[in-house]
């Protein structure tokens, strides 16, 4: 699915907040898997990365952490770094499993043209993914 | 929420937040700022950001916060905290992700008038020449064994590569190089991301400028730094690329175990921190200083290559087209250094984030030309605006050990900018001020637009009517490039 359309699906869920110096988001999901899968959609969308022509691959990605918070920053972190060093972008990101600190993520990567916005790192300032009535919600704060 | 009637007035530009504003605070928070910066100041989370790092182990006297300062991510922008060796913390999020983001300046001897026909054709031979931008790979090839040695030697690898010379490394903080680096204590996903960027200026906040010197408030130093009225001088501000942000990152993420182990309670996750002679304390500093070194080379392979355009531009046109650095100073950096606390000579890791060490006459480590004057100090401020060069005062090494403050300061968010200014209006702007601009990306050109900063001229009278800095010379921009 497209990008910009997938986020127009979940622009609820996704909310650009004000930070002095820095870039932050809301984020809901209905459940981790949703939350966790919006977050890596926002961040995309704040980089707006795009793709030159060739073949897509499916990837699975499989991360642990101590708990739900490092592995939010983790996830976000190796989305980061793939896009860097191995020069992809991200065309469809399914996040298929967030139980017990794991999460497992089907992720399209295609070769990356280029980038518009650089995100240094995904900090923990402020991090805490909270349990709501409608799913989860947490806000996370980006260093740029 | 803080409050202005929080604060306890020391003197016109210090305030004092005191420790028992809050239970868990174990030192209090002073800021430098004006009535005026004070109130701004509270219109973000920035002090509250200030309380929470004076919960930090080991902290000695008192936390400082300058008058550029804004939002930060644990530590705000513009604070400095200093905790005691040996069990006092270090903490990654104290020193940021651009770990030695700085600056430098470089003078001339082109005076603008016979430059001028010429500035726009340096403008696009700078930009030509430093690669600038969102993932951009520099004209430096490393191969690992290389890029160990530029971990290790920083600036003093540059020299042996031909991209500095002697007197650069003088004229650097620590000659360019921190002794304590380690590179076995670096993650290859950092060396994977060093390894292609080294001599490359990023995004962002990051720039290249070329200036005229203005004016002159101190002729004697401004003399000694090679600086005269009406002439060029060129600023360099950038730091560790991709390397520091995954060295910063790994560390943030490997202690949120190790604060649990050493049993040390935290306001917010980001101040996540280690002990200073604890296995993680000590593999983070070793890993910081890796960056720092690598932060030196990159300005200074900037430098190397900002000297060509100079050279390809000027070279016949004007008498002299060479490029002396003056200094080159780091903002976001953990240092060990000495400091007098309550009369004794105490051994402290100063954590200067957004902030920079600004020593006094005599220190030792100046170079011999500096030593009797204090370190010079640089401001670089917002685009339009303009910079200025300080000298660091006695006065400082008690009052905010030994740091100054390190730009204007962001009063705008990133979003408030881009929806305030448009970049290719600015543009016009910027250019009808003859002000020459190359910039990679319009948006990115709106969110550093000058009204979304403080007024440069207001922080720096803060900073020297309390004391800890002299104005030395003030710097205009006539070209800009940013990534």
């Amino acid at each position: 699915m497209d990008e910009s359309a997938r986020l127009d699906q979940e622009n609820i869920a996704i909310e650009e907040i004000e930070h002095t110096a820095d870039w932050a988001i809301r984020i809901r999901g209905k459940d981790l898997k949703t939350l966790f899968q919006n977050a890596a959609l926002g961040m995309l969308h704040f980089i707006q990365a795009s793709s030159h022509r060739g073949k897509t691959r499916s990837k699975l990605v499989d991360l642990r952490a101590i708990d739900n918070e490092t592995l939010m920053v983790t996830w976000l972190e190796e989305l980061l770094f793939n896009m860097e060093t191995h020069e992809v972008n991200y065309t469809d990101i399914e996040v298929r499993e967030v139980e017990n600190c794991r999460l497992r993520a089907i992720v399209q990567e295609t070769p990356l043209a280029s980038i518009k916005k650089e995100i240094k790192a995904v900090t923990f300032h402020d991090l805490k993914i909270q349990a709501t009535d409608d799913g989860y919600i947490t806000t996370i704060v980006f260093d740029v | 929420m803080i409050r202005k009637q929080d604060f306890r007035r020391l003197n016109p530009v210090t305030w004092e937040i005191p420790q028992s504003f809050r239970q868990d605070m174990r030192v209090p928070v002073r800021i430098f700022a004006s009535e005026k910066i004070l109130e701004a100041t509270l219109g973000d989370r920035s002090i509250e950001q200030a309380v929470n790092v004076a919960t930090l182990p080991g902290l000695v006297s008192h936390v400082v916060v300058m008058p550029d300062v804004h939002q930060g991510y644990g530590f705000p922008i513009g604070g400095v905290a200093a905790t005691k060796l040996p069990d006092g913390v270090i903490s990654p999020g104290g020193i940021g992700y651009d770990i030695n983001c700085g600056v430098r300046v470089l003078s001339s001897e082109i005076t603008v008038d016979e430059a001028e026909p010429w500035l726009d054709d340096l403008a696009s031979a700078l930009y030509a020449h430093c690669p600038s931008g969102v993932g951009v790979k520099g004209s430096v090839r490393l191969t690992a064994k290389a890029l160990d040695k530029v971990l290790r030697q920083g600036s003093e690898w540059a020299e042996r590569n031909g991209f500095a010379t002697f007197e650069d490394v003088l004229r650097t903080e620590e000659q360019g190089r921190l002794a304590d680096a380690d590179p076995s204590c670096v993650s290859d996903r950092a060396k994977q991301r060093g390894r292609p960027q080294l001599g490359t200026l990023g995004a962002g906040n990051h720039f290249i400028e070329v200036d005229i010197i203005e004016e002159i408030f101190h002729a004697e130093a401004a003399r000694a730094m090679g600086l005269y009225a009406g002439n060029l001088a060129v600023q360099i501000h950038c730091g560790s690329r991709g390397f520091g942000h995954q060295v910063c990152s790994d560390y943030v993420r490997e202690l949120q175990n190790a604060v649990q182990r050493y049993n040390i309670r935290l306001p917010d996750r980001e101040l996540v921190c280690a002990p200073l002679d604890s296995p993680e304390g000590k593999r983070y500093f070793a890993a910081m200083a890796c960056a720092a070194n690598y932060a030196f080379a990159n300005r200074q392979v900037l430098t190397h290559h900002a000297r060509m355009a100079f050279e390809e531009v000027l070279a016949g046109k004007v008498g002299n087209w060479d490029l002396s650095l003056v200094y080159d100073i780091a903002h976001n950096m953990g240092k060990i250094e000495i400091h007098r606390i309550d009369g004794e000579e105490v051994t402290v890791c100063v954590h200067r984030k957004g902030a920079t060490r600004a020593f006094g006459p005599g220190f030792e480590e100046l170079p011999e030309e500096y030593r009797d004057l204090g370190q010079p100090v640089i401001i670089p401020g917002s685009m339009g605006t303009g910079s200025w060069v300080l000298l660091g005062t006695e006065a400082s090494m008690n009052l905010a050990f030994g740091s100054s403050c390190h730009g204007a300061g962001r009063t705008m968010s990133r979003k408030q900018a881009k929806r305030s200014v448009r970049g290719e209006q600015l543009l016009t702007k910027l250019e009808s001020q003859g002000i020459h601009i190359r910039a990679g990306s319009m948006p990115g050109l709106a969110e550093e637009a000058p009204q979304a900063y403080k007024d440069v001229d207001k922080v720096v009278d803060v900073v020297c009517e309390a004391g800890i800095a002299k104005k030395v010379a003030r710097l205009k921009p006539l070209v800009v490039i940013k990534g």
